[in-house]
């Protein structure tokens, strides 16, 4: 092996076969399988969300309901931020394929330039997904309830009632009996909505952390609305509760004392979007492409070193960079697919 | 090791400023047609969606994502990965098989959850 190290080998000694299949050297034509066959993982991952999605009786959740928000702004922005996500990931595209051209020209600045604008896309991309990922973990001051009759409910309404403080009735390890809990010592809501789903809340008393029981003073929600989104067997999917009800319906929920009537943001067993599987196709599908786009920055980053230290200058052509420039186009192109069939439709 | 990566087998592996500068303007073309359509999907999403679309409706523009995405998925494949400029046999070793397996992936996943769908309605979860 050793002595062969410095050979120029000819095509035809090569392949064997006089000339190359395909004319295109083995690099490229092994990313192309590699490519083909991660095109299938992502294709078998999106037709089982589809099959999960066409034999489910309930309502699916609504893409442009779902994802509706903006950090740093609150509103309704239905899609915008996906959107904005799909923007960054073409334009980074977009830098690599200019990166490549570059290559083709052997104009070393334009290629390290190029990569370093796809790199920082990459890393834009990334950000916005952990922000994504957060946002639908947390979820909703309201969340998901489950009615008596079994109907499973999501509430819109114009604002959620503050909570103003919890005032300690019962001692317990750490708080003391007429201690006032403000915004200051804890995380009113993180703490209201852990109750609430856990069950410790009852008869507008909370079961804190430490085992003492206080009484909740609370603003009123204002203009609350319950919109069906699993039938029951009194309510049936896509009935509205408005008002004075609803505000009735919602208070008893949370007062229930019983676990898991309201669900707020997603883990891997329940979410309050939809069905579990939503949750769980959405963290594994988004995290899986996630998970292509992390390893193609790295990817990208020992390109860029090479690039740098003029590996490929020296080489006489940047085939490298085109062969890392196909693996990130298509991670840009699973986007386009799960764009579409995981927000859109 | 013997190095395969110093021959160059691609026609277009090397080109000129003024190649260059048509090439550029053509992925500048491509941006703007990419751009252009996932900003025409975002705004029928919010304003013409499932949450709002019924029916025959709703069912035409899900018709239309498909066919939008498949557009934008032939400009990056063909496009931004040159495989528009690779070799007829290479192209079609790549797409056809993959096009028949999804093609068929798809018609099994569709009938069958329909089959199951309605066993469930029929005898309950």
């Amino acid at each position: 092996m050793a002595g062969h190290a410095s050979k120029q080998i000819d095509s035809a000694t090569l392949w064997g076969g006089k000339i190359s299949p395909f004319s295109t050297s083995y690099g490229k034509l092994m990313m192309w399988f590699f490519l083909v066959s991660d095109a299938l993982t992502f294709g078998g991952l999106l037709v089982a969300y589809g099959f999960t999605r066409h034999d489910f009786l309930g309502a699916w959740p609504i893409g442009e309901e779902t994802f509706h928000s903006m950090p740093f702004l609150s509103g309704n922005y239905p899609l915008m931020y996906v959107a904005l996500m799909t923007f960054i990931l073409i334009v980074s595209s977009v830098t690599m394929v200019l990166a490549v051209e570059a290559g083709h020209r052997m104009d070393r600045k334009g290629v390290t330039k190029w990569m370093i604008a796809t790199i920082i896309g990459g890393f834009f991309f990334l950000g916005s997904q952990a922000w994504e990922w957060s946002h639908f973990i947390h979820g909703s001051k309201f969340g998901k309830i489950e009615l008596t009759d079994g109907s499973k409910a999501i509430v819109h309404a114009k604002s959620f009632g503050e909570i103003k403080n919890f005032t300690v009735v019962t001692a317990g390890h750490h708080h003391k009996k007429g201690d006032v809990i403000t915004e200051k010592d804890m995380d009113l809501l993180h703490e209201y909505q852990h109750a609430a789903a856990a069950g410790h809340i009852h008869n507008d008393e909370i079961t804190l952390h430490d085992g003492s029981v206080a009484s909740i003073s609370q603003m009123a929600h204002e203009d609350i609305e319950l919109i069906i989104k699993e039938d029951g067997s009194k309510n049936k999917i896509g009935d509205k509760i408005e008002g004075a009800e609803a505000a009735k319906i919602y208070s008893e929920v949370i007062n229930s004392g019983e676990a898991n009537r309201v669900v707020y943001g997603a883990n891997l067993e329940r979410n309050e979007y939809g069905p579990s599987q939503y949750g769980q196709f959405f963290f594994f599908i988004t995290g899986f492409h996630g998970f292509h786009v992390f390893s193609g920055v790295l990817i990208n980053i020992i390109i860029l070193l090479g690039v740098m230290r003029g590996l490929y200058h020296k080489r006489g052509h940047y085939e490298m960079v085109e062969k890392t420039g196909l693996y990130w186009h298509f991670v840009d192109l699973v986007w386009v697919f799960v764009f579409t069939f995981f927000y859109l439709v | 090791m013997e190095r395969d990566d110093i021959i160059e087998y691609s026609l277009d592996a090397h080109h000129s400023e003024e190649q260059g500068k048509v090439i550029r303007k053509k992925i500048f073309k491509v941006t703007a047609i990419l751009t252009a359509i996932t900003i025409l999907e975002v705004v029928v999403g919010a304003y013409w969606g499932r949450a709002t679309s019924h029916g025959w409706t709703w069912e035409m523009i899900k018709l239309g994502y498909i066919i939008l995405t498949l557009i934008k998925a032939g400009y990056i494949v063909l496009s931004f990965m040159h495989l528009g400029d690779e070799k007829k046999s290479l192209k079609y070793m790549i797409l056809v098989p993959y096009f028949i397996f999804m093609a068929y992936l798809i018609f099994i996943m569709l009938t069958e959850a329909l089959a199951v769908g309605s066993a469930w309605e029929t005898y309950g979860g």
